[in-house]
């Protein structure tokens, strides 16, 4: 199982991994938004938490569809699943690799953004909480769709399709616990509704992901 | 075992065969009691019932919207269903059957969501309100869009009704925590669900719910869109296991040839 | 550990491909694997391999016992061709790839990224990825594809080894690779097309 993360990171972080172009996304829809609304401060800052919650769900969305795709087509995927380990295991080493290697550096770049988007000072510390604890999920049911999609040549805009609306209650509480944050507000109840969500997805929904996979691979 | 026992048993329906045999017999029934049920419902609330004290004719609308907007989600339901069958019984015209509702709920969902736009204008002076249940209505909606969207990518029908069926149990447990979020996230204008109340109402009404006088049309348009819904589903799902006897024999000839 | 296989029917994308099929695969033993293009000796070692469920039939003593090579070779272009093995060592919980370099004569480009291989070598790395598996049945799905006269004495000398220290290998080739084994045609086993009005529930 390290084997597999420990690759996986490798690949990542070698040419044409990809690592970084998430990030480089999530920067440039930040800097767009100011471009599309308008610069007054008191917007910016009204909008920048869920700005910045949407930018981070869009930059995770952009790497899905290589998530399984690059292992289906060399044939690693057909291998991985005659090996000793489970698949359930591979789709949530898969997941965790893409979180590391993705979301994690999302949760790290948001405040530098924030700066950009006139994030009010107590809404950093709820924003990198509320991605940390929500991006793992994002992580687990982009897997999910992306397993789903695996075998289907442009499967990119599909997946986009089917992930989106599972992300909803994700993004919700999590810019819920962002905004509430930025405001003064109480973030308890959002963001123990984000942390469930993120450790029942986290549970149960490698079972799907490994099952469709399954199904793909015959 | 004995023939008669057999035929007894649900499963025999699971045959194409057989349900096609079936389903085209009873068809002609769903087809003209829907139609008479939503005829003489739309009529008789259009023109035979009052016009509300505070919400004039425009409450009218609810023939039309609440039907639908119940049908949305009954669909889904049967998709549910359907879809768990599939994957433990493995009948195909089970996964025939989802596959066949899915524009059905569709349609559904549109007409809920712009007879509650055509609605809601008058009433609350605005086409679109982000209010929990027309929001989850929108997401519902997106839910039937990717469902659709993956039947029609996949190529191998076993493989696509493996698929989709997983996805609308996952979509279902999401869609669920969707609706809860959205209530938690804003809290609406919306009256609360017409039917429920209707069910319980009995005499006078609190001036928040649908009074007796719309309640028995409103009935008739529910029955009709009901009947209506199982024949557009029996319908359809003929077609697809006629579709999908056609790809059937194709493939045979091809392995033969 | 003996594969055995019984009455097994296979199918293709929902179509019977192959029905009536019985062997077994003794320990110290190869199957060399016979039949026309399009027969469904793919489907037959994807099903062995666990890959995909069988029609009818019982397949015995494949759990955890098989490695299997398909048409690709599940490289990384951009690991190095130890990293590429080690890897897949480390999945199969086993120590050591020297010899499987060795055997493949892999140790010159031992330290070059995948991508920059000929085609060939990539074959041979793919190949010598069955011996860091540990697993004692091979299945070899048309394993000689784009090696050269050399590099097919290579392959056939590692099945050699493996069938001398009591693995079996099942094999689905059109060469002729000097290996004394048992030739297993399925030709005779081309699933009979159903009778239109025995469909099975009117689908098939």
């Amino acid at each position: 199982m390290i084997a597999l993360l420990l690759r996986d990171l490798k690949l990542a972080f070698r040419a044409g991994g990809g690592f970084g172009l998430g990030l480089a996304f999530f920067l440039i829809v930040t800097v767009l938004v100011p471009f599309s609304v308008g610069p007054q401060s008191s917007l910016l800052s009204t909008i920048a938490p869920g700005v910045l919650w949407l930018g981070a769900l869009l930059a995770c969305l952009l790497s899905l569809d290589r998530l399984l795709a690059l292992d289906w087509e060399d044939g690693s995927l057909d291998l991985l699943a005659t090996a000793p380990l489970p698949l359930e295991s591979v789709v949530t080493i898969k997941a965790l690799a893409h979180w590391l290697t993705t979301g994690l550096p999302l949760v790290l770049a948001a405040p530098f953004l924030g700066i950009l988007l006139n994030l009010p000072v107590p809404g950093f510390f709820w924003l990198v909480i509320s991605l940390l604890v929500g991006t793992p999920a994002m992580s687990v049911i982009g897997t999910f769709g992306a397993a789903l999609t695996v075998g289907l040549k442009r499967g990119g805009l599909l997946l986009s399709l089917l992930v989106l609306p599972l992300y909803v209650p994700t993004l919700i509480f999590g810019a819920e616990v962002a905004r509430r944050g930025a405001t003064g507000m109480e973030t308890q109840t959002p963001l123990l509704m984000l942390a469930g969500i993120t450790a029942a997805t986290i549970a149960l929904l490698p079972f799907a992901s490994a099952a469709v996979l399954r199904i793909n691979l015959r | 075992m004995s023939i008669a026992a057999k035929a007894n048993s649900l499963w025999e329906y699971a045959n194409p065969r057989k349900f096609l045999a079936t389903s085209e017999r009873v068809l002609p029934f769903f087809w003209i009691t829907s139609a008479v049920c939503v005829v003489v419902g739309l009529v008789w609330g259009f023109f035979f019932t009052p016009d509300d004290y505070k919400q004039g004719s425009t409450v009218k609308i609810i023939y039309l919207h609440v039907p639908a907007a119940l049908m949305a989600i009954n669909c889904w339901l049967m998709m549910l269903a359907t879809s768990l069958i599939w994957l433990v019984r493995r009948h195909h015209v089970s996964a025939l059957a989802s596959r066949a509702a899915a524009p059905v709920g569709i349609v559904m969902t549109l007409i809920a969501l712009v007879t509650g736009a055509i609605w809601g204008q008058p009433m609350w002076g605005t086409w679109w309100a982000w209010d929990p249940r027309l929001t989850s209505f929108l997401i519902l909606f997106l839910f039937y869009l990717g469902y659709v969207a993956l039947w029609e990518a996949i190529e191998d029908p076993d493989t696509a009704a493996d698929l989709t069926s997983v996805l609308c149990l996952v979509g279902s447990v999401f869609a669920l925590l969707s609706r809860y979020a959205v209530n938690f996230w804003n809290q609406g204008l919306h009256q609360g669900a017409s039917v429920m109340r209707v069910a319980a109402v009995t005499g006078a009404d609190s001036e928040e719910k649908v009074s007796n006088v719309y309640f028995y049309p409103l009935l008739l348009c529910i029955i009709g869109f009901v009947l209506l819904f199982i024949a557009l589903v029996l319908y359809r799902t003929g077609t697809e296991i006629r579709a999908r006897r056609i790809k059937a024999l194709q493939a045979r000839e091809r392995v033969s040839g | 550990m003996t594969l055995t296989v019984t009455d097994l029917a296979i199918a293709r994308g929902g179509v019977p491909v192959l029905e009536g099929l019985s062997f077994a695969l003794h320990p110290g033993k190869a199957l060399i694997l016979r039949g026309p293009n399009g027969i469904g000796k793919t489907t037959l070692l994807r099903t062995l391999a666990g890959l995909q469920p069988p029609l009818a039939g019982q397949i015995d003593g494949a759990e955890d016992q098989i490695a299997y090579a398909s048409h690709s070779d599940g490289l990384k272009p951009t690991l190095t061709v130890m990293e590429n093995l080690t890897f897949w060592a480390s999945v199969f919980g086993t120590k050591g790839i020297q010899h499987a370099l060795d055997a493949f004569a892999l140790n010159a480009f031992s330290d070059r990224y995948a991508g920059n291989l000929s085609a060939g070598q990539k074959r041979r790395l793919g190949l010598s990825r069955m011996l860091v598996t540990g697993r004692p049945i091979w299945v070899l799905d048309e394993p000689t594809v784009s090696l050269d006269r050399d590099a097919v004495q290579m392959f056939a000398e590692a099945v050699r080894n493996h069938l001398g220290q009591g693995g079996s290998a099942l094999i689905a080739t059109h060469i002729d690779l000097g290996l004394d084994g048992d030739v297993l045609d399925v030709t005779p086993n081309k699933a009979k097309p159903q009778p239109i009005d025995d469909l099975d529930g009117g689908f098939l």
